[in-house]
């Protein structure tokens, strides 16, 4: 077992990038990624890894710099926040689409206007749909590990997809929290170096991102498609490659006491812990409520959250992004539309929480359970609003 | 669990005081969570920290409202902040002031444990500046048990290098002259 240590998370981050053992990183200071990107400065300044920092003048250039380092072969990292990837988003786009196993952790924070450095979601919910593999990580621990999980999945040469890792900002970014490390031997094992198809070399000249005719372009987006929804079989494989090195075994939808439950909240992210002790509150006093926690957003994976979450009466979702104009939370929507082609299905009850560095406690998830109880049975089988707004 | 918020004004190392609390607590090997009331950070501005302590793992990550142990960095924020929102019946006050305990727990109007120490005095006198992180978490060990002495010394080393010596002298010293109430 490795080192135990009390550590703040987004320095524990950067300790894995360095185990990581990348060749470069490339990044624009934004709260609250900031202390990643710091301490990985001071790792290359002091010498204890061998890479090049890139300071570069902007997030558009922060990602556009991996891209280029990761097309000739080098493991690349960056991690940005909020107005950081709004501004790098076009970037995103690039990356996916060829090919380039970047990872990137988003240290979670609202979008203004008006100026919010808290935590909420809608900072990744942006860039939703931008072809990278995407994880949610519910405490310091998931965040760590998820670096070499995520490297080496998105090298794996039947993936070759980017990946982001999303921690929640300050609510997990700025905690210090144990932290069990694990052996560089171990790691170096479980993560080779980085052995790339194509790459950009003055010797082999190859074109990357070249011009699409419309009778190609859509044959482009099919072979993105194909090879993210392609990647979940890899995706489960990596972590159960991982668990069997450390004991943790993750999933893509994880459950708290579900499986006999009527209720099952939905969450994402660090909402996941918190909520796991509302659960246990509820319990105590006979209710029959579960969780279930998607831990990976993009490839959505249908089929475990239908397994997971079919025999309930109701689910509450509760997003911590909006869509504005639309059907409620991103995460509720996905949801109805995983369980829209079933016969029998839960009513969905969506709950938009958490915005802009809004504390939810437990007994704010206990409330919101309320109310969507005496909702669906009131008959509102359709209910979606914003919690805890003061009126 | 044992949940314990601090209150500071910023620049005297509240946050800090719960950061080395929890990396205290997890050398024992227990679990812990520190963080700050996450905000814009002003000089001499009240502030809030938290920290959560206890044998099994934390799930909890939202602020603490209803503390078992209050830590009071400064003793002006008596007067204007409620430093006692919430304190579980049982819970206890530990504060710095120049005052006896009765008097702290007259004035603030509870019937919790109350422990004082003049950590202005120790730091101005050990470390010749008013930041009372490490005399507070000297006079809380004193008052809570709820890690060993010992435990601080790889913390406050890694924390202050070249200082660790002063700050673990006003930590001792404050430990010392704790005083502490029923």
């Amino acid at each position: 077992m490795g080192k135990r240590v009390g550590m703040e998370v987004s320095i524990a981050a950067a300790e894995a990038v360095k185990q990581a053992n990348v060749d470069v990183i490339s990044a624009y200071p934004i709260t609250p990624q900031t202390h990643v990107v710091e301490h990985l400065s001071e790792l290359v300044a002091n010498g204890e890894l061998d890479a090049e920092f890139f300071c570069v003048e902007s997030e558009h250039s922060a990602l556009s710099v991996c891209v280029g380092s990761e097309a000739t072969g080098a493991r690349s990292f960056t991690c940005t926040s909020s107005q950081g990837l709004a501004l790098m988003s076009e970037i995103t786009y690039i990356a996916s689409a060829l090919r380039l196993p970047i990872v990137m952790i988003i240290a979670n924070r609202a979008l203004s206007a008006p100026i919010s450095i808290w935590n909420d979601h809608s900072d990744v919910m942006s860039i939703r749909d931008c072809g990278w593999i995407q994880f949610f990580a519910e405490n310091g621990q998931d965040v760590y590990d998820h670096v070499f999980i995520a490297y080496r999945l998105a090298e794996d040469r039947n993936v070759l997809l980017p990946a982001i890792i999303n921690m929640d900002g300050f609510t997990l970014s700025h905690v210090i929290e144990p932290i069990e490390f694990i052996e560089q031997e171990k790691i170096d094992r479980f993560l080779p170096p980085y052995q790339p198809v194509h790459r950009l070399h003055p010797d082999r000249p190859v074109s990357m991102g070249g011009i699409a005719l419309p009778p190609i372009f859509t044959e482009t987006k099919k072979a993105h498609e194909v090879a993210l929804q392609g990647s979940m079989p890899k995706i489960l494989e990596t972590w159960k490659a991982f668990g069997d090195m450390t004991g943790r075994y993750y999933q893509p939808v994880e459950t708290y006491k579900a499986e006999d439950a009527e209720t099952i909240m939905v969450i994402m992210g660090s909402f996941g812990e918190t909520a796991s002790a509302a659960v246990d509150l509820m319990r105590e006093e006979g209710r029959s409520v579960g969780l279930a926690k998607i831990r990976l957003w993009r490839p959505f994976p249908f089929e475990a959250f239908k397994q997971a979450t079919l025999h309930a009466k109701q689910l509450v979702v509760i997003d911590r992004a909006i869509s504005i104009g639309g059907p409620g939370g991103p995460v509720a929507s996905e949801v109805k539309a995983a369980l829209y082609g079933e016969p029998i299905r839960p009513v969905v009850y969506n709950f938009v929480a958490g915005l802009g560095g809004r504390d939810v406690s437990p007994s704010d998830f206990i409330k919101m359970v309320d109310k969507a109880e005496i909702e669906i049975e009131e008959g509102n089988r359709e209910g979606y609003e914003i919690y805890g707004v003061r009126e | 669990m044992i949940e314990i918020r601090f209150h500071g004004r910023g620049g005297q190392g509240s946050v800090t005081c719960a950061e080395l609390l929890a990396l205290a607590a997890i050398g024992e090997g227990k679990y812990a969570q520190a963080f700050p009331s996450f905000g814009p950070e002003r000089r001499g501005a009240p502030v809030v920290a938290f920290c959560r302590i206890s044998d099994q793992p934390i799930r909890i990550r939202a602020n603490i409202y209803e503390p078992d142990i209050v830590v009071v960095l400064d003793p002006t924020l008596l007067k204007i902040v409620n430093v006692a929102a919430g304190l579980k019946p049982n819970g206890m006050v530990v504060t710095t002031s120049k005052d006896s305990p009765e008097v702290v727990k007259e004035a603030l109007g509870i019937n919790n444990r109350v422990a004082v120490v003049d950590a202005i005095k120790i730091a101005m006198e050990v470390l010749g500046v008013p930041i009372t992180n490490t005399s507070m978490l000297g006079s809380l060990t004193r008052a809570s048990n709820l890690v060993r002495k010992e435990s601080f010394i790889p913390p406050l080393k890694e924390r202050f290098g070249r200082i660790a010596e002063k700050n673990m002298a006003a930590f001792e010293r404050a430990y010392q002259e704790t005083v502490l109430i029923q």
